[in-house]
C-alpha cells in the first residue's frame, strides 16, 4: 500500500477525513515555504501538496496568483521545488507535488518524476492534464513508483469520471464546484453529489478541493469525502502577516482548527 | 453532396492534433465544454440551414466576398512581384476575425448559451464578439489586457458603444496572454450557461480546427479571385501570424496546392537577438500554453515568457498548433519581421496604394517586400490585408512623429 492510502487509511481509522494543505513552492520565501509546510504536518495536517509556480495559473483565483507571483520572484525553478520536496519529506509523512502541465513537460516527463522519488516525494497531481494525454506520464510515474493524482469536476460525466478515475493511483481530487481556487462562504452543494458519483467507479480515497475555507466548511465536507484539501485559506492568511515567525504561528493556529473540523459526526 | 463546411473541413484531424502537436490541456471541469462545443460544430457542419445562415451573413452582414486588389504601385518596391491583397480589412468591423465570431456566435446560439465572453489582444476579436453579440442578443464580456485597452482605447470604446463589457485585466504582463488566463478562469466558473469565444487558432481542440475552418473562406475566395484574374495558382500567399488565425485561414485551402509557398511573418519586436519579441515560431521552443502544445516563449522551467511587439494583435507568447506543424513538416515557411520593418511598410503601403492597413498586417506587407525581392518579377504574391490601420493611427502618430 501506497503511502498515501496509509494515511488515508489511517485516518478512517480514527474516524475522520485526511487533512490536506496545499501550498505554492518558494511562498513567502524558498525556506518559509519549507518551514511552514513542516508546521502543518506537525499540527495536524497529514498530507501536503507543494505547488509548482507557473506564470499561467489559469485554475487558480486571485489569493493563489499572488503567492505565485511572489514564488516566481523567489525565482522558484523546478529544482528548488525538490530541494524542498526533499526537506519536507524528512518529516517522514507523504509530500505530493501539484503542477501545471507546463512546467512538467518542459522539464522532462521522466526527469520530473525521476526526481520527485529521488526527493523522496510520493505523488503528483496534474490539473490541466487530462487523461487523454497522459501516455508518457503514465509511464514514467509508474517506473518511478509517483502516485498520480487526477481531478474530477461536478461537469464531469460518468464516462469522464470512469476514464479520469482508471488512471488514478493516489487518491482522487474532487473539485467541489465549477471555478477557480479561492475562499468561498459555503460548500458548494455540488460537492457532495460528485463525491457520490465518483464512488460508483472507484475504490481509491476520494479527497475535495476548492473553496474549503474554515473549520466548519471542513467538518462539512468531511462527512462525505475521505479527504479535505485547503489551499487558499492558508496563503491568506500569510499574506496578512508581517513576518515568517507569526505566519508559521498562524498556520499553526489555523491547522489545528482543520484538523477539529475534519472529524466525523 | 457535401455542404460548405465540409469542404473546408476536408484536411481536417478528428482528434484536435496535428503530429505531435494541438490537443487539450485543460482542467477536467472544460472537457465536457469543449466535448459539446465540437459536438455541436460537428453537427452544424452537415446541417444546410447552419450553413445557410453562416453564408448569407457572411455574405449580407460582413460583406463577402472581399475584394482581390491589385496593388500595382506597391509591386516595384516587392521586386516588381505581382501583389494582390486579399481585402479582409473592408469586412464588417474591419477585420477578418469577424468570420470565425459570426461561425461561433451561431453555434453559442444552437448550444443554447446567452453569454459569451473573448479575449482581445488588438481589440479586433473584441469588437467583432461585441458586433455579434449585439446582432444575436448575447451577453457580451470582453477581457482585455490593462496594457492593450491604453494602446487600442478607439476599440475599448466601440466595444462598449456595442453593449460589451470591457474588463481590463491586470494579472501577470497585462496583455493578451493573461486576457486569455482571465477568460479561461470565468469560462471554468460559468461554463454551463457560457460559451468562451476564442479568438484565435490557438487554446484547446477543437477551436484551432473550428476557428481554422471559420476562416478558410479567406483562402477559398482568394483562390478563385486569383484563378479569375491571373488564369494561374499564386506563387506564394502571405499573412502576419500571432495566434495564426488569418494565416491559417488564407494558407488552408492552399495546403494541397503544392507549388504555392506559403509565407508568415511573425512580430520580432525589437529583433529576436534582444529577447524582446513576439516571433514564436521563429524563436521560440516546444511546449503547452494555453490548453494546446506548439510553439511559445518559455525558459527551461516551462515559464511563459513576456512576449513585445508594437502591434498589439501579434503580442502574444504562443501560436496556433497547425502553424507549428506546418513549420515542422516544412509546408510553410515563418519569418520575423522587427517594429521598425513593419511600421516602414505601414506607410509604404499607405502612400502607394492608398491603403493604411492594421500594425498586424504591416508585418505581412514587410515580409513580402522581401519576398518579392527574391521571387522576382514573375512572381505572383497573394497577401491576406487582414485588418485596417485605424485603431492604429494614434502609435502611428506617435511612431512617426506626426502629432
Amino acid at each position: 500500500m501506497s503511502s498515501i492510502h496509509q494515511v488515508f487509511e489511517k485516518a478512517k481509522s480514527e474516524n475522520r477525513a485526511a487533512l490536506i494543505a496545499y501550498l505554492p513552492a518558494g511562498f513567502p520565501t524558498i525556506d518559509g515555504s519549507i518551514a511552514i509546510m513542516q508546521e502543518m504536518l506537525n499540527s495536524g495536517v497529514d498530507l501536503v501538496e507543494i505547488g509548482v509556480p507557473y506564470s499561467d495559473p489559469l485554475m487558480d483565483g486571485p489569493i493563489i496568483q499572488q503567492a505565485v507571483e511572489v514564488a516566481l520572484h523567489n525565482k522558484t525553478g523546478i529544482n528548488e521545488v525538490m530541494h524542498i520536496v526533499k526537506e519536507v519529506s524528512k518529516s517522514g509523512k507523504p509530500v505530493l507535488t501539484m503542477s501545471y502541465w507546463s512546467p512538467i513537460e518542459k522539464w522532462g516527463i521522466d526527469k520530473f518524476a525521476k526526481q520527485m522519488n529521488q526527493s523522496g516525494g510520493v505523488g503528483v497531481i496534474t490539473p490541466d492534464l487530462p487523461p487523454d494525454e497522459s501516455a508518457a506520464w503514465i509511464t514514467a510515474t509508474d517506473e518511478n513508483e509517483i502516485d498520480r493524482v487526477f481531478v474530477v469536476a461536478p461537469s464531469s460525466s460518468d464516462e469522464r469520471l470512469k476514464l479520469v478515475t482508471n488512471k488514478v493511483t493516489g487518491f482522487v481530487y474532487a473539485a467541489s464546484l465549477m471555478g477557480v481556487t479561492g475562499t468561498r462562504s459555503e460548500v458548494s452543494s455540488r460537492a457532495a453529489e460528485l463525491v457520490n458519483r465518483v464512488r460508483k467507479h472507484t475504490q481509491l480515497p476520494i479527497a475535495v478541493g476548492l473553496g474549503v475555507s474554515n473549520s466548519d466548511q471542513a467538518h462539512e465536507v468531511a462527512q462525505f469525502a475521505d479527504g479535505v484539501i485547503v489551499g487558499s485559506a492558508f496563503v491568506n492568511v500569510i499574506l496578512d502577516q508581517p513576518n515568517l515567525k507569526d505566519s508559521i504561528a498562524a498556520v499553526a493556529q489555523l491547522c489545528k482548527d482543520f484538523a477539529r473540523g475534519v472529524h466525523k459526526g | 453532396m457535401t455542404t460548405f463546411l465540409q469542404d473546408l473541413h476536408k484536411i481536417d484531424d478528428q482528434t484536435g492534433h496535428f503530429g505531435q502537436f494541438g490537443g487539450r490541456f485543460v482542467p477536467e471541469a472544460l472537457i465536457s465544454a469543449l466535448d459539446q462545443l465540437e459536438a455541436e460544430y460537428l453537427k452544424a457542419v452537415i446541417d444546410p440551414k447552419f450553413n445557410e445562415d453562416f453564408q448569407n451573413l457572411l455574405k449580407d452582414y460582413v460583406g463577402r466576398p472581399s475584394p482581390l486588389t491589385e496593388a500595382k504601385n506597391f509591386s516595384k518596391h516587392a521586386g516588381g512581384a505581382r501583389v494582390f491583397l486579399k481585402r479582409e480589412d473592408l469586412n464588417h468591423t474591419g477585420s477578418h476575425k469577424i468570420n470565425n465570431v459570426i461561425g461561433q456566435a451561431l453555434l453559442t446560439v444552437r448550444m443554447g448559451k446567452k453569454r459569451i465572453i473573448a479575449e482581445t489582444g488588438a481589440g479586433q476579436h473584441g469588437v467583432a464578439t461585441a458586433t455579434a453579440a449585439a446582432l444575436f442578443g448575447l451577453e457580451c464580456i470582453i477581457y482585455m489586457g490593462e496594457e492593450d485597452t491604453v494602446r487600442q482605447s478607439l476599440n475599448v470604446a466601440r466595444m462598449k458603444l456595442l453593449g460589451a463589457t470591457v474588463v481590463p485585466v491586470t494579472s501577470g504582463t497585462k496583455t493578451l496572454k493573461d486576457a486569455i488566463n482571465e477568460a479561461m478562469r470565468d469560462w471554468v466558473t460559468n461554463v454551463e450557461t457560457t460559451h468562451y469565444l476564442l479568438g484565435t487558432v490557438a487554446g484547446p481542440h477543437p477551436f484551432p480546427t473550428i476557428g481554422r475552418n471559420f476562416h478558410s473562406i479567406i483562402g477559398v475566395e482568394a483562390r478563385q479571385q486569383i484563378l479569375e484574374k491571373t488564369g494561374k495558382l499564386p506563387t506564394a500567399v502571405t499573412a502576419c501570424v500571432g495566434g495564426g488565425s488569418n494565416a491559417i485561414g488564407l494558407f488552408h485551402p492552399f495546403i494541397l496546392d503544392k507549388d504555392v509557398q506559403l509565407h508568415g511573418y511573425e512580430a520580432a519586436g525589437d529583433g529576436i537577438e534582444t529577447g524582446r519579441h513576439a516571433a514564436t515560431l521563429s524563436g521560440g521552443t516546444i511546449g503547452i500554453l494555453h490548453g494546446t502544445r506548439s510553439y511559445v516563449l518559455q525558459d527551461e522551467n516551462g515559464q511563459t515568457l513576456p512576449s513585445h511587439s508594437i502591434s498589439a494583435g501579434l503580442d502574444y507568447p504562443g501560436v496556433g498548433p497547425e502553424h507549428a506543424w506546418l513549420k515542422d513538416s516544412g509546408r510553410a515557411f515563418y519569418h520575423p519581421i522587427t517594429d521598425t520593418e513593419a511600421m516602414d511598410a505601414f506607410s509604404l503601403l499607405s502612400r502607394t496604394e492608398g491603403i493604411i492597413p492594421a500594425i498586424e498586417t504591416a508585418h505581412a506587407i514587410a515580409g513580402t517586400v522581401k519576398l518579392g525581392k527574391e521571387l522576382g518579377k514573375d512572381a505572383v504574391i497573394v497577401i491576406n490585408c487582414s485588418g485596417r490601420g485605424d485603431k492604429d493611427v494614434e502609435t502611428a502618430a506617435k511612431w512617426f512623429k506626426l502629432t
